[in-house]
């Protein structure tokens, strides 16, 4: 170890340099700081305030019709009921593949990793394609489907296969890290205390990791709501039946309808602006847990 | 030993199960359909759909937008880290929660935000088009698209790192009389080259493959500034399945080798840090 204090040099040399480099790295840091903001200005902010500002430029009277139309409201409905369905059942994939990856050693485990965190990899549009694919009128299933009237595609079952498979990897990403960084003295402890395994699960696992679960299902409940590429392409964008908000969004704006566009824009952006700050108040309550 | 046998805890015949089922039922059979139907494909007709002069104009833009994107990430990710990482000012905390602002916004909202901030008349377009710079509807909209969808994945990858470079051996250099641009060079980039690397390929594969943010700025010109997955979405309208496998596969192809290089990218870091602590 070189302790910086114990470094030899000039004592002249040493008194000249703080100055400069105080005045030089004040400089730096002011050009840096200014960089930044400039940039996340124009990227985040901008685009940010454009949202509010569209979405009542012709005052709130317009801005509260496009919420008494139907179709937004149908729209509306449907996001919610999908996230409804999605985010438990990847909640409990969450929780079980953290469970399996950070409590047990088995072959093929990295081969698991990667296979839960492909749906991030890869483009949305496709991972909608891969339902049409399947369950399309020309796709594997296509044909049983149409003779037992069933749709998938260009319907709800359809939308919600797409958000599943598009949200999946978010509760397990968040999980897996902390529950290898917990450890699992305690668990071990319970179990070997006598206690059964949903006991331990209930009352040792869960409260040690509330805080990361919460945050993962907040994340997977934003990307549930939000996810346009692969609804777009298995939802038909039939108004009012297979539009959920984001395709709403894209159906308005194609109708040169921008107040209505963003109206309904502002409202996934609070959703996005809730989710920011919720994140923020579990990443401080969670460091101070001890 | 058999597998899961050393610990005492329950649930792993249950848990692995399940995650096994899920991911067979939700992420395999669904890459397996898509692997088969463009295996499937006769070699004529798959390469016509791969190669043709559309498909070629969109990979240029796609994968080009999507490195160019990358480069500007590298270089701005890395400067919004560290000004986060390693100043105090006012509204850092801000900064440092609006980060994650594109991860959190639909890309529907970023597309149609985007374009009305950079078109001719809004806010930011405006007095850009005076100095003859057009955003929207161009290739620098869909640049600027994929810059944005980026950024998060750059900053947050090398954020964590610049924490962990040694101070102490920053301190040494510069009091053994190192200038600042050399202890920049020597000391700080190579610490976290492994971050900034892993930083820039999580930004190029998210721009590549994104769809919502772009679409809406780009304006959609054939050969000019079509995506590569918008013909995709183009294919499967038109019920072409198989020119839509065929352009899917090969952006597939383009994701796996980037999955390859970030699990690369991630061992050499590991491996460095490990060295580093020895």
């Amino acid at each position: 170890m070189t302790a910086a204090g114990a470094a030899p040099g000039s004592l002249q040399e040493l008194a000249g340099r703080p100055g400069r480099a105080t005045v030089l790295s004040a400089l730096g840091r002011r050009c840096l700081i200014g960089l930044s903001v400039a940039f996340l200005a124009a990227l985040l902010l901008a685009p940010l305030a454009v949202v509010f500002a569209s979405a009542f430029h012709s005052g709130v009277q317009k801005y509260l019709q496009t919420f008494a139309d139907p179709d937004t409201q149908a729209a509306i409905r449907l996001t919610l009921l999908t996230a409804l369905v999605v985010v438990p059942v990847n909640t409990v994939f969450g929780l079980a593949a953290a469970w399996a990856i950070a409590k047990f050693e088995f072959r093929g485990k990295t081969l698991l990793v990667t296979l839960i965190d492909l749906p991030v990899a890869i483009s949305p549009v496709i991972s909608g394609m891969l339902f049409v694919l399947l369950f399309g009128m020309r796709g594997w299933f296509g044909a049983w489907l149409a003779a037992n009237g069933v749709s998938i595609i260009f319907a709800t079952p359809g939308i919600m296969i797409a958000t599943l498979f598009v949200t999946s990897p978010y509760v397990a990403r968040e999980l897996i890290p902390l529950m290898q960084q917990l450890g699992d003295d305690e668990e071990e402890a319970a179990i070997t205390l006598g206690a059964g395994a949903w006991m331990t699960f209930f009352r040792v696992t869960l409260p040690k990791i509330r805080w990361g679960l919460l945050y993962g299902v907040i994340l997977c409940n934003a990307r549930a709501m939000g996810e346009f590429g692969a609804v777009s392409v298995v939802s038909g964008h039939i108004r009012g039946l297979t539009n959920t908000m984001p395709l709403a969004i894209e159906a308005l704006y194609n109708d040169y309808d921008f107040t209505g566009a963003f109206a309904v824009a502002s409202l996934l952006t609070l959703l996005a602006l809730a989710t920011l700050a919720l994140k923020a108040l579990v990443e401080r309550t969670g460091d101070r847990q001890p | 030993m058999r597998d899961g046998q050393p610990t005492v805890l329950p649930g792993f015949g249950l848990t692995l199960g399940f995650t096994t089922f899920f991911l067979s039922a939700v992420v395999l059979l669904p890459l397996a359909a898509l692997m088969l139907l463009a295996g499937s494909t006769p070699l004529q007709q798959l390469l016509a759909a791969i190669a043709s002069p559309r498909a070629l104009a969109s990979y240029e833009l796609s994968f080009g937008g999507a490195l160019i994107a990358a480069c500007i990430n590298l270089v701005f990710g890395f400067i919004i880290a560290w000004t986060i990482a390693r100043y105090e000012f006012p509204g850092r905390r801000l900064m440092d929660a609006a980060i994650d602002m594109p991860f959190a916004l639909p890309t529907a909202v970023s597309g149609i935000a985007l374009t009305a901030v950079f078109s001719t008349n809004g806010w930011l377009g405006h007095y850009l088009d005076l100095a003859g710079i057009h955003v929207a509807y161009t290739r620098l909209g869909v640049i600027l698209a994929m810059t944005l969808i980026g950024m998060p994945f750059a900053v947050r990858t090398v954020q964590p790192a610049l924490l962990e470079v040694q101070r102490d051996l920053e301190d040494a250099a510069e009091t053994l009389g190192a200038g600042r641009w050399y202890v920049f060079r020597t000391v700080i980039v190579p610490s976290v080259l492994p971050a900034l690397l892993t930083g820039f390929t999580l930004a190029f594969a998210r721009a590549l493959g994104e769809y919502g943010s772009v679409i809406f700025i780009s304006g959609n010109l054939p050969l000019r500034t079509e995506i590569t997955p918008l013909l995709i979405v183009m294919h499967l309208e038109e019920f072409d399945y198989r020119g839509a496998a065929a352009l899917g596969f090969v952006m597939l192809a383009a994701s796996f080798v980037i999955l390859l290089a970030i699990n690369l990218l991630q061992t050499w870091g590991h491996a460095r840090m490990a060295r580093g602590e020895q």
